[in-house]
C-alpha cells in the first residue's frame, strides 16, 4: 500500500490540496456543510434516545440499548449527558457551523462577486479548528468520566464538580476560536471585496444577515471564552471563581477558598448565549428573504427597514441577556431593565417578519420546495417568537421558567424555524453548488411530514409547560405530581420525533440521487437576480466567475414594468 | 487566484484587508479581556471589605513597574522597526525588532520570578479569588506575549530577508499589522498593572 501511494504521489497530493486542506472558500463551505449536517444528525439521534426514555421510562432502549449497560436502560446520569450534548452539538457543532460556516463561506463571496474570502488560509484554519473541537467534544463520550452532564448552559457550582466538564470546556475553546476566525474573515470580505457598483444598500439580505451575524460572533463569543477559562481554572487549578464561601455538598462544607459567585458565570454565559440566539436566527432570516423575493417574483417589501432592523437586532441582542436570569434574585431594578430591553428587541423581529408577510401580497407565488420551507418558516418562527414574550416579562417568567414551555419556545425558533430555513437554502442553492437539480417530488415528501411532525413534537411542550412540568426530568415527569394530567403527551411527542427522523430519509436520498442522476442545471435555474447566479454552476475553482462582474442595480428587481423578462440581474446595465 | 487589496488600499474604505482584519480581531480581544475585567469587578464587589487590598499587597510593585517600563520600551522599538522598513532600512529594522524581542524575554523572565516567588510562599490561584483572577489575567496576558514572541522570531529569522526582497510593501504591512497587536498586548498590561498592583 505504501509503494502504491508513492506511485501516485503527485496525484494524491493534488487530491489533498484540492479537497481536504483546500483554501478555496467553496470547498471549505462544503466541508463545513457535510460536517455540520452529520453533527445535526448525531445530535438528533441523542434526542431520539432521550425521547424513548421520556415516553417509556425505565424500559430498554431499542437498537442502541446495549451501549447503556445492563438491561439497556438509560440511567439518569446518562440522560443528563445526552441532554447536555444534544444542546451543545445542535448549537455549536450543528446549526452555527451550517448557517455561518457553510452557507456564509460558500455564498458570501459569490453574492458580492469576489474570487474568494479575504483570508483563504485563515478560512481553512477556521474549519480545521472547528473539526478538532468537534472531535474533542465527541471523544468525551469515550472518556472514563463520560460526556459533560451539566446541560449546555453548564451552570456552576454543579458543572465545577460534575464529571466530563473539562473536555467540554477545552472543546468549547476550540469552537470559539474557530468561529472567531471565520466571522472575522466574513466581515473583512464583505467590507473589502465587494465588486464595483455593489454599494451597501445593493447587498442582498443574505449577505447583510451574515455581516451582522459575524459581528455578533466576534463580540459575543470572547466573554464565553473568558468564562470557559475561568471555569477551567475552577476545575483544574482549584480556584473559586464560581464557588461561594460555605458551599455545602452532600451535607459537608466543600474545602475551597470560596468568595466566588455562580451568578458571575450566568452573566458571562448569557452575554454570549443571547446574541447566540440571533446568530442562529439571522442567517435564517437572510436565506428566507432571498427565497421569498425569488419565488414571489417581487422586490422584497421594505428592504431598507429589514436591513436597519437586522442591524438594530444585532445591537440590541447585547443588552437583553439577563432576561434568562429573572429567577436568580439579581434584583428588581435589573429585572425591570432587562424586561424593557427584551420588549424593545421584539420590535425589529416583528418588523422583519411583517415585511416578509407583506412581500407575499400580490405575488404570483411559485410553490417549489425551497419556497415551501421558506413559507413554513414564517409562521413557525412567529410562534417561536411570540411565545417568547411571556418569558421576557419577569412576572410571567417566574411561573414559566425552566418548564417545558421554554423548551417548546426556543425549539420553535430553532428547529422548525432556523432548520427549515437552512433546508430551504440547501434546496435553493444546491443547483449552484453541484450543477444538478434536486427532485421536487422527494423534496415535498421531505417537507410535509417534517412540518407536521415538528409541530407534533413541540406544540405539546407548551401544554406540558403551562401545566408546570419542569425540563430536564430524566423520567419525563412520572415522579412529578404536576405532570400527571399531561403525561400522556410524552408518547405522542416521542412518536412524532421518531417519525420526524424517518421523514429526513427522502432528503438524504434526494441529495445523493440528485448528485449522481439529477437533471443538469444551468447558471440561473430559479431566474434569480443576485450575483451568485452569474457564476457557472458549479462556480469555477478559485476564481468563481468567468466574466468581469459590475453591479448596476439593487438586489431584487423582479417584475419591473416594461422589462423584457420578469427579473433583471444585478449585473445587467 | 488574486485577492485584491492585500497590498494597495481599497479606495472607498481606505484600508487593506489585513489591517481591517487585525482591528476586528483586537475588538474581540477587547471583549475577551473585558469579560475578565468585569469578572474582577464582580468578584471584588462580592469580596469581604479589605480582602482584595490585603492580597494585592502580596504582589511586588517594583517588579511590575520594571515590567511596565520594559513593555512600553518594546512598543517604542516596535514602532521604530516598522518606521525603519518604511524608510527601506532593513538592517535597522532587524536591530529594532531584536530590541523588541529582547524586551519581551526580559518581561517573561521577570514574570517567571514573580510567579515562582508566589509559589515559594505557598500562594496559588486557589488561595483566594484575588489571586485566582491575578493568575488568570496575567497568565492569559503572558500567553499573548508568548504568541507575539513566536511571530516576532518568525519575522526575525533569515527567512524575513527573502520576504523583504520579494515583496517589501507586503512585508512592511505585515510588521505594521503585527505592531498593532503588540501595542494592544502592551495596552492590556497598562490596564492590568494599576488594577491588580495599585488599586
Amino acid at each position: 500500500m505504501y509503494s502504491n501511494s508513492n506511485n501516485h504521489d503527485h496525484h494524491e497530493e493534488n487530491f489533498i490540496q484540492k479537497y481536504i486542506f483546500s483554501v478555496d472558500h467553496k470547498v471549505i463551505g462544503i466541508q463545513y456543510g457535510i460536517t455540520s449536517l452529520l453533527f445535526l444528525l448525531f445530535g438528533f439521534s441523542l434526542m431520539a434516545i432521550m425521547r424513548w426514555q421520556l415516553a417509556y421510562p425505565g424500559t430498554e432502549i431499542p437498537i442502541v440499548g446495549f451501549i447503556f449497560g445492563e438491561g439497556g436502560v438509560l440511567a439518569s446520569e446518562q440522560y443528563n449527558s445526552l441532554g447536555a450534548m444534544h444542546g451543545t452539538i445542535m448549537i455549536f457543532l450543528g446549526i452555527v457551523p451550517l448557517a455561518v460556516g457553510a452557507f456564509g463561506n460558500y455564498l458570501v463571496p459569490l453574492q458580492i462577486g469576489a474570487v474568494d474570502m479575504a483570508f483563504p488560509k485563515l478560512n481553512a484554519a477556521s474549519y480545521w479548528t472547528y473539526f478538532v473541537g468537534g472531535v474533542i467534544m465527541i471523544s468525551s463520550f469515550f472518556m472514563p468520566e463520560g460526556a459533560a452532564r451539566s446541560g449546555w448552559t453548564s451552570y456552576p457550582p454543579l458543572s465545577v464538580f460534575e464529571n466530563g466538564q473539562t473536555i467540554w470546556l477545552i472543546s468549547m475553546i476550540f469552537l470559539i476560536t474557530s468561529s472567531l476566525l471565520g466571522s472575522m474573515n466574513i466581515i473583512v470580505t464583505i467590507v473589502q471585496l465587494r465588486v464595483p457598483g455593489l454599494t451597501w444598500m445593493r447587498l442582498p439580505l443574505f449577505t447583510w444577515a451574515q455581516f451582522v451575524t459575524s459581528f455578533l460572533l466576534v463580540l459575543a463569543f470572547p466573554p464565553l471564552e473568558a468564562a470557559a477559562v475561568l471555569q477551567l481554572m475552577d476545575r483544574v487549578a482549584g480556584t473559586s471563581f464560581f464557588l461561594p464561601s460555605g458551599l455545602v455538598m452532600s451535607g459537608e462544607i466543600v474545602d475551597i477558598a470560596g468568595g466566588g459567585s455562580p451568578l458571575l458565570w450566568q452573566h458571562l454565559f448569557w452575554f454570549l448565549a443571547h446574541p447566540e440566539v440571533y446568530v442562529l436566527i439571522l442567517p435564517a432570516l437572510g436565506i428566507v428573504g432571498e427565497i421569498l423575493a425569488n419565488n414571489t417574483r417581487k422586490p422584497i417589501w421594505g428592504f431598507k427597514s429589514i436591513v436597519y432592523s437586522m442591524v438594530f437586532l444585532g445591537f440590541c441582542s447585547f443588552i437583553v441577556w439577563a432576561h434568562h436570569m429573572f429567577l436568580t434574585g439579581m434584583g428588581q431594578a435589573m429585572s425591570a431593565f432587562f424586561q424593557t430591553t427584551t420588549m424593545i428587541i421584539s420590535i425589529p423581529s416583528v418588523v422583519i417578519l411583517t415585511s416578509y408577510f407583506l412581500s407575499l401580497w400580490g405575488g404570483s407565488i411559485r410553490f417549489n420546495t425551497p419556497m415551501l420551507f421558506a413559507l413554513a418558516f414564517l409562521p413557525m418562527f412567529g410562534i417561536g417568537g411570540l411565545t417568547g414574550l411571556p418569558l421576557g416579562l419577569a412576572a410571567s417568567d417566574i411561573y414559566l421558567h425552566d418548564t417545558y414551555y421554554v423548551i417548546g419556545h426556543f425549539h420553535y425558533v430553532v428547529a422548525p424555524g432556523t432548520i427549515f430555513a437552512l433546508f430551504a437554502g440547501i434546496y435553493y442553492w444546491f443547483p449552484k453548488i453541484t450543477g444538478k437539480r434536486m427532485s421536487e417530488t422527494l423534496g415535498k415528501l421531505h417537507f410535509w411530514p417534517s412540518l407536521i411532525f415538528m409541530n407534533g413534537i413541540f406544540m405539546p411542550m407548551f401544554i406540558q409547560g403551562l401545566a408546570g412540568v419542569s425540563r430536564r426530568l430524566a423520567d419525563g415527569g412520572v415522579s412529578y405530581a404536576h405532570a400527571s394530567g399531561v403525561l400522556q403527551w410524552n408518547e405522542f411527542m416521542s412518536i412524532s420525533a421518531f417519525c420526524l427522523g424517518l421523514s429526513q430519509i427522502p432528503f438524504i436520498v434526494n441529495i445523493f440521487m440528485s448528485l449522481f442522476t439529477g437533471e443538469k442545471s444551468d447558471r440561473n435555474p430559479w431566474k434569480s437576480t443576485t450575483i451568485e447566479w452569474d457564476a457557472p454552476s458549479p462556480p469555477l475553482a478559485h476564481v468563481n466567475f468567468d466574466s468581469k462582474i459590475t453591479v448596476h442595480r439593487t438586489a431584487y428587481e423582479y417584475s419591473v414594468p416594461g422589462a423584457k423578462e420578469d427579473f433583471i440581474p444585478q449585473t445587467e446595465s | 487566484m488574486n485577492i485584491p487589496y492585500v497590498v494597495e488600499e481599497r479606495e472607498d474604505t481606505g484600508l487593506i484587508n489585513s489591517k481591517l482584519g487585525i482591528w476586528i480581531f483586537l475588538a474581540s480581544e477587547v471583549m475577551l479581556f473585558g469579560g475578565l475585567f468585569s469578572a474582577y469587578i464582580f468578584l471584588r464587589m462580592a469580596a469581604l471589605p479589605g480582602d482584595f487590598e490585603r492580597w494585592a499587597s502580596e504582589l511586588s510593585v517594583p517588579m511590575a513597574t520594571v515590567n511596565t517600563v520594559v513593555l512600553i520600551s518594546s512598543s517604542v522599538s516596535m514602532v521604530m522597526a516598522w518606521a525603519s522598513l518604511k524608510m527601506k532600512d532593513f538592517s535597522k529594522y532587524k536591530m529594532y525588532l531584536g530590541i523588541t524581542i529582547f524586551c519581551s524575554f526580559v518581561f517573561l523572565t521577570i514574570k517567571y520570578f514573580e510567579y515562582s516567588g508566589k509559589f515559594a510562599h505557598d500562594i496559588y490561584p486557589s488561595s483566594n479569588t484575588f489571586m485566582a483572577i491575578y493568575f488568570t489575567l496575567t497568565g492569559l496576558h503572558v500567553l499573548h506575549i508568548i504568541g507575539g514572541l513566536v511571530v516576532m522570531l518568525y519575522f526575525y529569522f533569515p527567512i524575513s530577508h527573502k520576504m523583504w526582497d520579494k515583496q517589501p510593501e507586503q512585508f512592511t504591512n505585515r510588521i505594521e499589522v503585527f505592531g498593532l497587536y503588540w501595542h494592544f498586548v502592551d495596552l492590556v498590561w497598562i490596564f492590568l498593572f494599576p488594577v491588580l498592583y495599585l488599586l
